[in-house]
C-alpha cells in the first residue's frame, strides 16, 4: 500500500478542483451583498457549463467558450432578476425554480454534445515563476482561468472596500429604503449585481466542463452550486473567507480522492462525504460568533424592494 | 425678505387618495418656515416633491427665481437643497464617513472626508467620530450624521422632517442653536413638525396643512399653541381627564432585571427595578433605542428572564412565555403595529383571536370558535370607534390610528390586570391619540396596573402617576410625574449625551 501523496500535485490539483466553486461563490457573494438571495446558482452553473462546452466545441476556442458561458449564466440570471425585481416574485421560490429550469435546459442543449471531447485549455507557461522548484509546479503552472478566478476575488474585495460603486452596492444591500431615499436606483444596482453573479456562476460551470472533467454529462455540476451558496453564508460575506472556504473544500475533495486511490482503510462513503462535512464544520467555527456574523449579513437580504412613494 | 423657494399649486394624487391638492407656499431667504399638520396631512409627500423623490402631477416650483423641476434627489442636492430624514436614510452596518459619502454628489476621498466631517461637526457643536458604525450611535448622534451630511454640501435650503421626535429636551436645545446659526449664515430651513411649542420657538413663518390642503398660514410667534393646534386639527381638542382614585397593592414588580438584547444593535437591559400598583400608570420615557423594545419583550414574555426578576403580586413569572402570562392577566401592546402587534395580512377577526383566545375562552378541544372571535373583534371595533368597513378586513388596510385603536382596545377588553404598552399613540392623529389616552386612564381607574413606554413626554406627563426614564438600558428611579420640570426629565433621560452647545456662545462672548 502506497500512502505517499505527492504534495506538489496535491496543491496543484486543489487549485483546479476549487476554481468552479470559487467562481460561483464569489459571484453569489456580490449578489447577496446587494440584498438578493439567488438560489439558482446550480442552474446558472450548469447552463454555463453547456454554453461554454458547446461554443468551445463549435469554435474550437476555449476562450470563446468561457465568454459564452459567462454570457449564458448572465442571461439566465437576468430572468431571475426580472422576475424578482420587477414582478416582485418570491426570491427563494424563483431561485429554486431557476435551478430546476437550468438543469432541464442544459440537458436539452447538451443532447448532441454527450461523449465529445472539448478543445483543451492550454496551461500557461509562465517564465521564471514557473521555473521555481516546488512552488513553480504548485502555483504557476495552471491555465488562465485559475488566475482569473483569483483576480476576480481580489477585484471584488477591493471594489467593495475601496470604491464608491462598492459602497453604493453595500448600502443597497443594507437598507434599500434608505438608498432609495438618497436617490440611488435600487433595482438597477441589484440587476447589475445579479448579472455579475450569473456570469461568475457560468464561468464556474464552464470550468467544470472544459477543464476539470473535461466533457459534458447531464447534471455534471452535482451540487457544486449549493456548496457555493453554503460557502457564502459561512464565509460571512467576506471575499477572503470565500476563497478560504472554496480552497478548503477543493483541497479535501482532492485529498480524499488521493486517499481512496491509495487504498486507505476508511469506507469510501465516509471519504466522499468528508469535504462537505469538514468545510461546513470549519466555516461554522469561523462564523461561530453569532453577533459578529449577523453584523456582516446584509440587512435587506432576501427582502423585496418596492418604491412605495 | 426675498423668496428662495416658491411652490405654486402643487398636486399629487395616489390611487384612492389625494395627498396634496393645490398647495402653495413660499420660503424666504434665511427664513425658518414651518410646515405644520397632523400625520397624514400630506407634509411628507410635499417635501418629497421638493426633494425630487416624488413627481408632482400639477403645479410649479421656483427656486432662486428659476423654474425648478427636480427629477431625482441628485438634482435637488446639486441645486442646493438638502434633507434630513425622519427615518430610512442611514445604513447601520456602515460607518459615519461612509454614510455621509452616500448622501453627497461628489464625495472627496475617504481620508479627506473624515477630516472635513470632524471639522464641520466641531464648528457646529455636533461632535462625531467618522469611523464609528452608525448602528452603535444613539438617536441624537444619528441625526447629527444626517445634518452633517447636509452641511458638507453647503445647502441653500435645508429640509428637516420631524427632527426632534427622537431627541431629549437638551438635545433639542442644541439642535436649535445649530439651526439658528445656520439661519444667521443665510440658509433657509423648511421645518416639518407637529410639535407646536418648537415651531413657536424656532420658526418665522408657518404653512398649515390639513388633509392635503393648505388651510392657513401665519406667524407662529403671534399665535398660541392652542390656536395652532385647532387650525391643524380643524376642531376643538378635548384633553383626556384622569379621575382621582386610590391606588391598590403592588401588582407588578421588576427586580434587578437584566436581559441581553436579541438584536446586534439593540440595547441590553441592566438592573431594571420598579414596581407598579393597582390603578397606577407608570410612564417610561427615553429616546428610542435605549431598551424600550427589550423592556416590552421582558414584560410580555417574549424575552425570558430569571423567574424572580418579574413578579406578579409576588409570584415569579419571569420564566413564563406570553400565553402563560396572558392567562395570568399580563397583556402587552407592542410598538410596531404591522408585524408585531398585528399580523398585517390577516383579518381583524383573526388578529383578535390571535391575542384573545387565551383569556376570552375561544378555543374548545383545539378548535377555534370563530363566532366568538368575530363577536370579540366586532365589540372591539364598536367600543373603540375603529373605522373600518368590517371585521373581515385585513389589518394592513387600516390607517395607523385605527389599527392602534384596535390593538389597544383588543387588549383592554380582555380585562388585563397589568397592561404594558409601547408608543401607544405613535403616528396616530390627535383625536385618536386623545381617545387612546383616555382608554388607558379608564383602564387604570378600573384597578389595572399600566406600564406606558413612550417617547412623547407630553403624553407621559398627561397620563402617568409616576415617571421614569430609560437610558442605555438603565432605568432611572421612578418619580411622581406631577411637578417634574422638563429639565429634570431631560436629565433623567441622559441629558445631552455628551453633545456640546454650538460654539455660538463663544462668538457672543467675542462681540
Amino acid at each position: 500500500m502506497d500512502l505517499s501523496i505527492n504534495p506538489i500535485l496535491l496543491v496543484a490539483s486543489l487549485m483546479v478542483a476549487s476554481t468552479p466553486i470559487l467562481l460561483a461563490a464569489i459571484g453569489e457573494m456580490v449578489v447577496e451583498k446587494v440584498g438578493v438571495l439567488n438560489l439558482g446558482v446550480e442552474g446558472m452553473m450548469i447552463v454555463g457549463a453547456i454554453c461554454g462546452f458547446a461554443i468551445a466545441v463549435e469554435t474550437g476556442s476555449p476562450a470563446v467558450g468561457f465568454a459564452a458561458a459567462a454570457i449564458g449564466g448572465a442571461i439566465l440570471s437576468m430572468l431571475f432578476g426580472f422576475l424578482t425585481q420587477y414582478l416582485l416574485s418570491n426570491q427563494v421560490a424563483t431561485g429554486l425554480a431557476l435551478t430546476l429550469f437550468g438543469l432541464g435546459l442544459s440537458s436539452l442543449m447538451g443532447q448532441s454534445y454527450v461523449g465529445i471531447k472539448p478543445p483543451s485549455t492550454p496551461k500557461l507557461d509562465i517564465p521564471l515563476l514557473g521555473d521555481i522548484p516546488v512552488l513553480g509546479p504548485m502555483l504557476f503552472s495552471h491555465d488562465l482561468m485559475v488566475y482569473v478566478s483569483l483576480a476576480i476575488v481580489a477585484g471584488v474585495w477591493g471594489f467593495l472596500k475601496y470604491t464608491r460603486g462598492g459602497l453604493i452596492l453595500r448600502a443597497v444591500g443594507e437598507s434599500h429604503d434608505a438608498a432609495h431615499a438618497l436617490g440611488y436606483n435600487v433595482i438597477l444596482v441589484r440587476l447589475a449585481a445579479i448579472g455579475f453573479g450569473g456570469a461568475c456562476a457560468g464561468l464556474g460551470g464552464a470550468y467544470l466542463s472544459l477543464v476539470r472533467v473535461p466533457q459534458w454529462t447531464e447534471g455534471m455540476t452535482a451540487g457544486a452550486g449549493w456548496i457555493a451558496l453554503a460557502i457564502v453564508v459561512f464565509a460571512s460575506w467576506r471575499a477572503g473567507r470565500v476563497l478560504l472556504g472554496a480552497y478548503l473544500f477543493g483541497g479535501i475533495t482532492v485529498l480524499q480522492l488521493n486517499l481512496q486511490a491509495a487504498g486507505v482503510a476508511i469506507p469510501v462513503e465516509l471519504l466522499s462525504m468528508s469535504p462537505y462535512l469538514i468545510t461546513i464544520l470549519v466555516l461554522v467555527i469561523i462564523s461561530s460568533d453569532r453577533n459578529r456574523a449577523a453584523l456582516n449579513a446584509p440587512a435587506s437580504l432576501g427582502r423585496a424592494f418596492h418604491a412605495s412613494s | 425678505m426675498t423668496a428662495l423657494l416658491s411652490v405654486q399649486g402643487l398636486r399629487k394624487a395616489y390611487p384612492g387618495v389625494v395627498a396634496n391638492d393645490d398647495v402653495s407656499f413660499t420660503v424666504g431667504k434665511g427664513e425658518v418656515h414651518a410646515l405644520l399638520g397632523e400625520n397624514g396631512a400630506g407634509k411628507s409627500t410635499l417635501v418629497k416633491m421638493v426633494y425630487g423623490l416624488v413627481k408632482p402631477d400639477e403645479g410649479q416650483m421656483v427656486f432662486k427665481g428659476d423654474p425648478y423641476t427636480p427629477g431625482s434627489p441628485h438634482e435637488a442636492r446639486s441645486t442646493g437643497i438638502a434633507m434630513v430624514f425622519q427615518h430610512f436614510s442611514l445604513f447601520e452596518a456602515l460607518d459615519v464617513a461612509e454614510n455621509v459619502a452616500l448622501g453627497m454628489e461628489n464625495p472627496p476621498p475617504m481620508r479627506e472626508l473624515a477630516a472635513s466631517i470632524r471639522e464641520v461637526s466641531e464648528t457646529y457643536g455636533l461632535p462625531l467620530d467618522p469611523s464609528r458604525l452608525v448602528g452603535d450611535l444613539s438617536a441624537g448622534e444619528r441625526q447629527r450624521v444626517e445634518i452633517i451630511r447636509c452641511l458638507l454640501q453647503d445647502p441653500k435650503l435645508l429640509i428637516m422632517d420631524e427632527p426632534t421626535s427622537v431627541l431629549t429636551p437638551q438635545e433639542v436645545d442644541i439642535l436649535f442653536e445649530t439651526l439658528r446659526k445656520l439661519q444667521a449664515e443665510g440658509t433657509s430651513i423648511l421645518y416639518i413638525s407637529h410639535k407646536l411649542e418648537e415651531i413657536r420657538a424656532l420658526c418665522d413663518g408657518a404653512t398649515i396643512l390639513r388633509l392635503g390642503k393648505v388651510v392657513g398660514s401665519c406667524d407662529p410667534r403671534e399665535r398660541s399653541a392652542r390656536e395652532l393646534a385647532e387650525m391643524m386639527v380643524g376642531t376643538e381638542l378635548k384633553s383626556p381627564a384622569a379621575t382621582r382614585h386610590e391606588l391598590g397593592d403592588v401588582s407588578l414588580t421588576l427586580k434587578n432585571l437584566s436581559v441581553k438584547s436579541a438584536n446586534p444593535f439593540g440595547t441590553s437591559l441592566k438592573n431594571v427595578s420598579f414596581d407598579v400598583r393597582e390603578g397606577e400608570v407608570l410612564g417610561i420615557g427615553g429616546v428610542a433605542g435605549n431598551g424600550q423594545d427589550e423592556l416590552l419583550g421582558a414584560l410580555s414574555g417574549e424575552l425570558r428572564t430569571a423567574p424572580d426578576a418579574v413578579q406578579l403580586k409576588g409570584q415569579p413569572i419571569g420564566h413564563l412565555g406570553p400565553n402563560q402570562r396572558r392567562s395570568l392577566g399580563v397583556l402587552a401592546a407592542p410598538e410596531e403595529r404591522l408585524g408585531h402587534a398585528a399580523a398585517p395580512d390577516m383579518s381583524l377577526v383573526e388578529n383578535a383571536a390571535l391575542s384573545g383566545w387565551v383569556r376570552m375562552d375561544m378555543v374548545r378541544n383545539g378548535f377555534i370558535d370563530w363566532t366568538m372571535a368575530r363577536n370579540f373583534a366586532e365589540k372591539v371595533i364598536a367600543d373603540y370607534d375603529v373605522r373600518t368597513p368590517g371585521s373581515a378586513n385585513a389589518a394592513r388596510a387600516l390607517s395607523g390610528g385605527n389599527l392602534q385603536k384596535f390593538v389597544i382596545g383588543r387588549e383592554i377588553l380582555q380585562k388585563p390586570d397589568i397592561l404594558v404598552v409601547n408608543q401607544p399613540t405613535w403616528g396616530v392623529d390627535a383625536s385618536a391619540a386623545a381617545f387612546i389616552r383616555q382608554a388607558i386612564l379608564d383602564l387604570a381607574a378600573g384597578g389595572a396596573a399600566v406600564v406606558c413606554i413612550s417617547q412623547d413626554l407630553d403624553e407621559l406627563m398627561e397620563i402617568s402617576n409616576r415617571f421614569a426614564a430609560l437610558n442605555e438600558g438603565r432605568l432611572s428611579e421612578p418619580r411622581p410625574a406631577r411637578g417634574l420640570t422638563i429639565d429634570e426629565i431631560g436629565l433623567m433621560m441622559g441629558g445631552a449625551h455628551g453633545m456640546e452647545v454650538a460654539h455660538i456662545h463663544e462668538e457672543e462672548g467675542a462681540l
